[in-house]
């Protein structure tokens, strides 16, 4: 059973408990969100890496070249 | 010359790891909190993020976050009322031996019983390595009048902390 640590910031008394029923279950509802925001978190840094790798292509399709793409995103 | 900045308590981590950090009966005496936590998560991952709650709260927590994480692109989240607030981040299972995280909060006017609170935090999370690290940047709000006597940090995929992972309280006073 997982435990928990409590510190008493007015006694400075530190205690282990195990969590409760209703911890552990807000818990696996917090673990799922997190999934969600990760998830959501990596589409977002692909579509501006890809975004990004288009952006360069289509600038040196314009004929400038790889010193000037770089000067530009800089 | 006066004691501004004062340590409330210290947790470190046994051996036995621990599911969560929880700050309780905090005293009301000074003007603002900070905390600062040195964390890692036993879960399988490089790296792992740190969730708080204020006074064992599930609502109202709103926040505007930037990062950027081993060298992609800088991205931005947002919560908005949300059931827990963002709290750092940090390595975790298959990260580096003993590397920890480092974060500071900032939480103002935490004892007031008649305005929102404020949080705010940097932070980052590392593997002793160029390609693996996450770096975040915090503005948030707990829509809750109640002053803060407790806090609970604890790792945001059910994992726990590993031994040695610490947390520090400390009470700010201006003057």
């Amino acid at each position: 059973m997982a435990t928990k640590l409590i510190v008493d910031c007015s006694t400075g008394i530190t205690t282990e408990v195990e969590l409760t029923a209703e911890e552990i279950a807000q818990r696996e509802v917090d673990a799922a969100a997190y999934a969600v925001e990760l998830a959501e978190r990596e589409a977002e840094a692909t579509a501006k890496a890809e975004a990004k790798a288009s952006a360069v292509a289509k600038l040196a399709a314009l004929g400038l070249t790889e010193g000037e793409v770089a000067a530009l995103l800089a | 010359m006066a004691v501004t900045h004062k340590l409330i308590q210290t947790i470190t981590v046994g051996s036995g790891g621990s599911a969560s950090i929880d700050f309780t009966s905090i005293p009301g005496t000074y003007t603002d909190l900070i905390i600062k936590h040195s964390l890692r998560s036993a879960v399988s991952t490089t790296l792992n993020d740190c969730y708080l709650r204020f006074n064992s709260s599930t609502s109202g927590y709103s926040e505007r976050m930037i990062y950027n994480s081993s060298g992609t692109a800088a991205g931005s989240a947002s919560n908005s009322a949300g059931n827990i607030a963002w709290a750092g981040t940090m390595p975790a299972g298959t990260a580096t031996a003993s590397i920890f995280g480092n974060t500071e909060i900032y939480i103002p006017n935490y004892a007031s019983s008649t305005i929102f609170k404020s949080i705010s935090f940097d932070t980052s999370g590392e593997n002793n390595s160029a390609t693996d690290w996450s770096l975040m940047l915090n503005a948030g709000l707990w829509s809750n009048n109640s002053a803060i006597t407790s806090i609970t940090l604890y790792p945001a995929n059910s994992s726990t902390f590993v031994q040695y992972s610490s947390a520090s309280l400390y009470g700010i006073k201006n003057s």
